[in-house]
């Protein structure tokens, strides 16, 4: 499980161990400050980066 | 020679030989007499007592529904004179553990009748439930079956004929937390001292109280492949269906709901709501690709990126959780997820 998130230490804190950031508190895999297409492809990177890091081992 | 006791016997869709994970969504029914482990519940009954009825619900459908399963439960164990109810043992089934403490306490509760389940000791049902309902832990092995039904019945039966109980490690119960006082051997600096010494040379001691403990994660391995790999989507941000039918709580969450996006390749706002106490959810109203990434996910799919989209999204609501329900919730989640064949899980959290 990878998670998307803001508070990364809070997650790490509760063994959510591939904790990483997102795009906001009110836009977890968004931006809204971008245009549609821009904010599009910000989310395909964060999806890519997520399934990546799915991808690593995590040391405990 | 007292009156035989009437019990009630609780299991889930698997124990109740109703069917596997596919039976998971039955809604809750009954049978006549002793059914599955019943029979050996039966067996260590003796003569004191009889196995009348076994009730059964299916975990997702207890998962989904508590409330409406408990009220035909309760229906069913009133129609029944019960006067001892036995829930499970869970061993470490989740949904089922928590579905057996739940039953358990609504039938002490509103029906006044005594009940005890029995579960692993780190089922979330357990964390969820010792306090209230005694709980025998029956460790996590399908195995010891027939030592747990034991314990149950011994436990059952001094509850019903009000006879005194031992502590938790004399009868097999998880600790309630109840403190009652005892006169000791010796005074406590004397025992203090006494476990001090023997912490310094090394020999055993018991601490009189016990350290909390925190429940230790294992992070999961390596995905090798995701190509070949289904990946699920779930959120704690709120995501739900246009309307909240389900009528899923904005923070405090107890339960979870299954949003089916089978074939489904973007999220139109029009469509869904975000439901959640804790932050601005506007903007994922506006777009709910801002919580939860379908479309991306979809697109990567189609381009042989990862093997297959998960066919629904599981969300909840994570503002203010208590963790006990927060940690039920993601075990239940988890599990379907895991008997659903998922290799990989994206967590998306405001």
């Amino acid at each position: 499980m990878v998670q998307i998130c803001t508070m990364i230490p809070v997650a790490k804190e509760v063994g959510s161990l591939r904790a990483m950031g997102s795009g906001g508190i009110v836009s977890p895999t968004g931006n809204p400050e971008l245009t549609p297409e821009k904010e599009k492809q910000f989310r395909r990177e964060l999806v890519l980066r997520a399934l990546q890091i799915l991808k690593e081992d995590v040391r405990e | 020679m007292a009156e035989k006791i009437r019990v009630v016997h609780y299991l889930n869709q698997f124990f109740a030989q109703i069917g596997g994970e596919e039976k998971a969504d039955i809604g809750p029914g009954f049978k006549e007499g002793p059914t599955g482990p019943g029979r050996a519940l039966q067996q260590a009954l003796m003569e004191h007592g009889e196995v009348i009825a076994t009730l059964f619900c299916g975990d997702n459908y207890f998962a989904e529904h508590a409330e409406e399963a408990t009220e035909e439960l309760l229906r069913q164990m009133a129609r029944c004179k019960a006067h001892l109810l036995i829930a499970g043992p869970a061993f470490e089934s989740g949904r089922y553990g928590v579905a057996c403490g739940a039953i358990c306490q609504a039938a002490q509760e509103r029906l006044g009748i005594h009940a005890l389940a029995g579960m692993d000791e780190e089922n979330a049902g357990a964390a969820l439930y010792c306090k209230n309902v005694y709980i025998i832990n029956s460790g996590d092995s399908v195995v010891r079956m027939l030592p747990a039904l034991q314990r149950m019945v011994t436990l059952g039966i001094k509850l019903v004929r009000g006879a005194p109980l031992g502590r938790p490690e004399e009868e097999g119960y998880i600790p309630r937390g109840i403190k009652r006082n005892a006169f000791a051997a010796k005074p406590p600096a004397e025992r203090a001292v006494d476990m001090l010494l023997a912490k310094i040379r090394g020999a055993p001691f018991k601490s009189e109280i016990a350290a909390p403990q925190f429940h230790h994660i294992k992070p999961a391995a390596a995905l090798r492949d995701l190509s070949s790999a289904v990946i699920a989507l779930v959120t704690d941000g709120g995501l739900v269906t246009e309307g909240n039918p389900e009528r899923m709580e904005p923070g405090r969450p107890t339960r979870f709901t299954t949003i089916p996006v089978e074939g489904i390749d973007r999220l139109d706002p029009k469509q869904f709501d975000v439901v959640h106490s804790g932050y601005d959810t506007a903007f994922a109203n506006q777009d709910p690709h801002r919580l939860v990434p379908l479309d991306v996910m979809r697109e990567l799919e189609q381009q042989g990126i990862i093997g297959k989209l998960h066919e629904s999204i599981h969300a909840t609501g994570g503002a203010h959780a208590a963790v006990e329900n927060a940690t039920r919730i993601g075990q239940s989640i988890a599990e379907r997820l895991k008997s659903a064949g998922v290799n990989g899980v994206i967590l998306t959290s405001t």
